[in-house]
Formats: structure tokens, C-alpha cells, sequence
């Protein structure tokens, strides 16, 4: 089985967010970048099912050289080999024209993007990706299982969840619960060192551009409410707030 | 001319539909509503109509299916001459909307909360913890809306239903569905007005019957907090955060919670939030409208009693 992971590097959730050049720039200063949580997750199900049915994990991203601590990791824990297509992303479109252009190039079984990058919240590449490749997809997938290349998948629907069927190959985006991440070992660092890393000159453009930024509106100040008096809230809630 | 995806959900419009008619008829051109799915009576289609579209028109196709979605939705923007094609962004909307934008060759921008100016689309980004404006020189797109962005108006009145179909229709799903299986709660949280949401100052699952109870009164749907998530004391569906659910809704209630970064990045969109914690330092209090210092099992009781009695009135 021959699966494709595609890895966004994205600030660490604990970033404070803030913009520099008249609030159209990414304030990147003191940044720690690590592999897009659900891209994680995706990478850790595709090594399990690897380690389950035989076959190779390739990850993949659309990132300068400054990413590749976060490739290095993929390797790390476990992933074949990597590919890093050698351009800043700047939109979903164009990062899903890279990775469908190298991907069509070998036959995967399966691809798996994460939900969507916790940066610029697209969540589109899964779905673009799919369509580029002419191939089923699946999207917010909480778990696979593969039998004689078919998938049995379950997904998030509005309300509750679904389980579906698909043969391979098909692309998919992990949800929280899809796996548990892995923290690499010694000898998978060391491992790593040694895995082949293919650097791809990019082809695509980006179709829409992130003209400006701006951070939400500070709140007005705290009412508080005394505890031994909290019913209190409920008339502040439905006659001050109308909300209720 | 603006072509609007309506999502049919147990045989009606879903609610995020009307808010994608609203939001189109604003962008000032002609609105299309495309309703695609299965409804026993299509008469009840003609309701878009009063909240901005100028057409609708009913797909038949019984099950759901991304591809097979996109390729109708696509067939009929390009038949109608749409250049603009909103899609709420459901689960089920986020699906198909890059699949359309792929097959019209359109630019897409997911994630949109507000009326364009100068052009420009805002969107979150950083997972609720900023917003960008986003621009696209492209002549065709495709705009998927946040859930509960807009305000819905009546803003028209009842317009007649036109029946549409493409060879398409018959075409094999890619993916084939084998069960559904609803979650607990009795409101989507992606689209609950009012969400009680509860961490870890609870202390155990087993006193979650009180959050319920609160919330049933509210008309709310329930949340939780990513430890709370994380220990399995409730689904992963209602974890509200950065690496969960972004909502919001009118009034977030946080009981217990302490309001970490990444949680806050979820839920601070909340037109209205209360913070409820026996921590006075707690983080959550900086950015709440209302915040109550005290212990959760014995404020929620007094909430619930002044709640029955509102409810009463």
C-alpha cells in the first residue's frame, strides 16, 4: 500500500497572533513551527496501516527550506520518504496544483491531507486534490480500516457521524481521533538523517492573496455576578443581553 | 448572477442556506437558489424566495455523495451563467465547494464572515484568533460562509420551484454511505444560538446531567473543553478549540473552563460569553461579557432554578 501525506508547517497553537508591515504580514518573529496537528494525525494512521498491510509512506510539502525540521520529523517517526516542493504557500489552490502534479506522477493508494491547517483554515486541499486527480474523497475522517483495497471510513457529518464504504484509491482529511501522534525516537532521528528528502522546483500560482490582517475586537470589560446571586445572570442574559 | 447552494437536511432547507441567500443578495447581483438533494414536497423550497433569491431551482439526487454534488452544482452554474457560487460551509458544503471551484475553474475562498468592501473577502484565520481579507482577481468564484455569520432576514417573498436535471444524475457515487448514526445532542453545536460548555472543573462525566439539563432549558446545545475531550468524558464532536470545532454562537456559557489560548481561539467569535469559574485568575474572565467567581456545582443549580422559572414566564 503506497500512501501520500500532506504536511503543512504551521505556528505552535500557542502562538500569540500578530501582524507587522501595516498589518498585511504574518508577524513570524519568535515563531515555533510545527507539523499542522491533524496532518499529524494523518501521518501516524498512514504509518499504522503501513506497519498493518505492508508499503511506504511519502510525505510531502509545499514549503522553503525553513520547513524542513518538520519533514525531518515525518522521517523520524517513520515515513519512507519525503518531498519538499520548494515554494512559500500561499493558497490552497496552489499547494493541491503541486502535490496533485507530483502525485500523479505515482500510484497511491491513498492520500491523506488533515482536516484543515490550523493557520489559514482552508480545509480545501483534501477536496481540490481529489478533483484534480479525478479520485473519490472523504472529508473530516475519524477512522479507516483498508480490506482488499477497499476503505471502510467514518466521517463527521452535521449532527453526527457517518460510515461509508470506498474503494482505493481515494483521498481523505483526518479529524481528531483519527490517530494518536508519535513522538519520534533516537533511532528514528537518527534514521531520518538518511531517509531520501526530493526537493521539486514548483509550476503553480496562487489564485487569491491575503491582502490584510486583523485581530478581534478587545472586549469591553467584564459584569461580574456574585455566586450567592448567579440566578442573576439568567434575567442579565434574557432583559440586558437578549440572548436568551 | 449569484448561484446559492441550498443543503436539504431531513427534508428541509437547513438553516445556513437562508444565510447564504441573505449574504448573496447583499453582494447586489440576481440570486439563484440550487437546492439539490431529496424533499417529498418541493413546495417548501419556495421559502427561499423570501430570503433573496430571485429563482430556485430543485435537483433531484437521493444520496449524498461529494463528486456526485459537485458535478450537478457545477452543471448548473454553468447552464444558468453563474459566476459566483456561495456554499454554506457545512461539513457537507466543505465537501463539495473545492470540487465545484476545481470543475468551473473558479478561485475559492472558504471560511467568509462578513459582506466583501473594497473587494475584499474577510475570513478567519489562526483558528479564530484573527481575521484576513482576501482578495482574487479571478472572473469565477467560489465563497464558502461560516456557519451563523449573518443575521437572517426576510427579505422577499415565495417564489415557484423549477425542476432541473442532467444526465449526471444517474451517475454511480464514488463513495457508497452504509449507516448514519445522530449524535446525542438534540442541536448541531455548529449550529446551536446558545452552547453551555463545560472543562474540567466538573470533575467526571458523571456530572455532566446537570450542563444537560441547564442547556435543555436554554434550548442550547452542549460543549466541552480539549482535556474534557481528551479523557473521553465526552465525544470529540463537542470539543470547541483550535484543534476542534470554531463556533459562533450568540451566547457561549464556559463553566469550569479556564480559557486557554487555544480554546479561546474557538469559541471568541461568541457574540455574548459568560465565564463561570472558582479561579478568579482565570483567563476566561478577560474576555467575557458576564463572569460568575464560584463553584460550578453550586452556581449551575441556582442557573438552572432561575432558567425554569424564565422559561415559566
Amino acid at each position: 500500500m503506497k500512501i501520500l501525506v500532506c504536511l503543512s508547517v504551521v505556528p505552535d497553537t500557542t502562538t500569540k497572533i500578530t501582524f507587522t508591515d501595516n498589518d498585511t504580514k504574518f508577524n513570524t518573529t519568535g515563531v515555533t513551527w510545527i507539523m499542522n496537528p491533524y496532518d499529524e494525525m494523518a501521518l501516524t494512521r498512514a504509518l499504522e496501516l503501513t506497519e498493518q498491510h505492508t508499503g511506504s509512506v511519502t510525505a510531502i510539502t509545499v514549503g522553503l527550506a525553513d520547513t524542513e525540521a518538520v519533514i525531518r520529523k515525518a522521517l523520524a517517526v517513520g515515513a519512507t520518504e519525503a518531498v519538499r516542493v520548494n515554494a512559500a504557500p500561499i493558497d490552497a489552490f496552489q499547494v493541491a496544483s503541486e502535490i496533485a502534479s507530483y502525485a500523479s506522477t505515482a500510484n497511491f493508494d491513498l492520500i491523506f491531507t488533515g482536516r484543515e491547517s490550523i493557520d489559514y483554515n482552508g480545509g480545501l486541499v483534501a477536496g481540490l486534490l481529489a478533483e484534480m486527480l479525478n479520485l473519490p474523497s472523504v472529508n473530516v475522517v475519524t477512522k479507516i480500516d483498508v480490506n482488499d483495497s477497499v476503505a471502510k471510513l467514518e466521517r463527521d457529518i452535521d449532527g453526527g457521524r457517518e460510515v461509508l464504504e470506498c474503494s482505493l484509491p481515494l483521498v481523505l482529511s483526518a479529524q481528531k481521533e483519527f490517530a494518536e501522534p508519535r513522538i519520534p525516537n533516537m533511532r528514528g532521528i537518527m534514521a531520518a538523517r538518511t531517509k531520501p528528502l526530493s526537493i521539486i522546483e514548483p509550476a503553480a500560482a496562487n489564485t487569491i492573496t491575503f491582502a490584510k490582517f486583523e485581530l478581534p475586537k478587545a472586549k469591553q470589560g467584564v459584569k461580574m455576578i456574585n455566586a450567592d446571586n448567579a440566578g442573576a445572570l439568567i434575567e442579565l442574559l434574557h432583559n440586558e443581553a437578549k440572548v436568551i | 448572477m449569484t448561484l446559492v447552494y441550498l443543503e436539504i437536511s431531513d427534508g428541509k432547507i437547513k438553516k445556513s442556506g437562508f444565510e447564504a441567500l441573505n449574504f448573496a443578495h447583499k453582494l447586489g447581483e440576481d440570486v439563484i437558489a440550487v437546492a439539490i438533494g431529496s424533499i417529498a414536497d418541493t413546495t417548501l423550497l419556495a421559502e427561499a424566495g423570501k430570503y433573496g433569491a430571485s429563482r430556485v431551482v430543485y435537483i433531484a439526487q437521493p444520496e449524498f455523495e461529494n463528486n456526485t454534488y459537485a458535478s450537478l452544482l457545477s452543471a448548473a452554474a454553468s447552464q444558468l451563467g453563474s459566476n459566483t457560487v456561495v456554499i454554506s460551509g457545512t461539513y457537507s458544503g466543505k465537501a463539495i465547494a473545492p470540487r465545484v471551484a476545481v470543475k468551473l475553474q473558479a478561485a475559492i475562498i472558504s471560511g467568509v464572515v462578513d459582506l466583501p468592501a473594497d473587494n475584499a473577502f474577510k475570513k478567519g484565520v489562526f483558528s479564530g484568533k484573527a481575521f484576513a481579507f482576501v482578495q482574487t482577481n479571478a472572473s469565477k468564484k467560489v465563497i464558502t460562509l461560516t456557519p451563523n455569520s449573518f443575521n437572517i432576514e426576510e427579505i422577499g417573498t415565495e417564489v415557484s420551484v423549477e425542476n432541473m436535471s442532467f444526465d449526471n444524475n444517474s451517475q454511480t457515487p464514488l463513495t457508497k454511505s452504509i449507516e448514519k448514526i445522530k449524535a446525542g445532542g438534540k442541536i448541531p453545536l455548529t449550529e446551536a444560538e446558545v452552547v453551555v460548555s463545560a472543562g474540567r472543573g466538573m470533575k467526571g462525566p458523571e456530572n455532566w446531567g446537570m450542563i444537560e439539563e441547564l442547556a435543555d432549558l436554554l434550548g442550547a446545545a452542549t460543549a466541552c473543553s480539549k482535556p474534557v475531550s481528551d479523557m473521553h468524558w465526552r465525544s470529540h464532536n463537542e470539543h470547541v478549540g483550535q484543534t476542534g470545532i470554531t463556533i459562533k454562537p450568540n451566547l457561549y456559557i464556559a463553566i469550569g473552563i479556564s480559557g486557554a489560548i487555544q480554546h479561546l481561539a474557538g469559541v471568541s467569535s461568541s457574540k455574548v460569553i459568560v465565564a463561570i469559574n472558582k479561579d478568579p485568575e482565570a483567563p476566561f474572565f478577560k474576555v467575557a461579557d458576564y463572569g460568575i467567581v464560584g463553584d460550578a456545582f453550586e452556581v449551575i443549580p441556582q442557573l438552572i432554578n432561575a432558567a425554569k422559572t424564565l422559561n415559566k414566564a
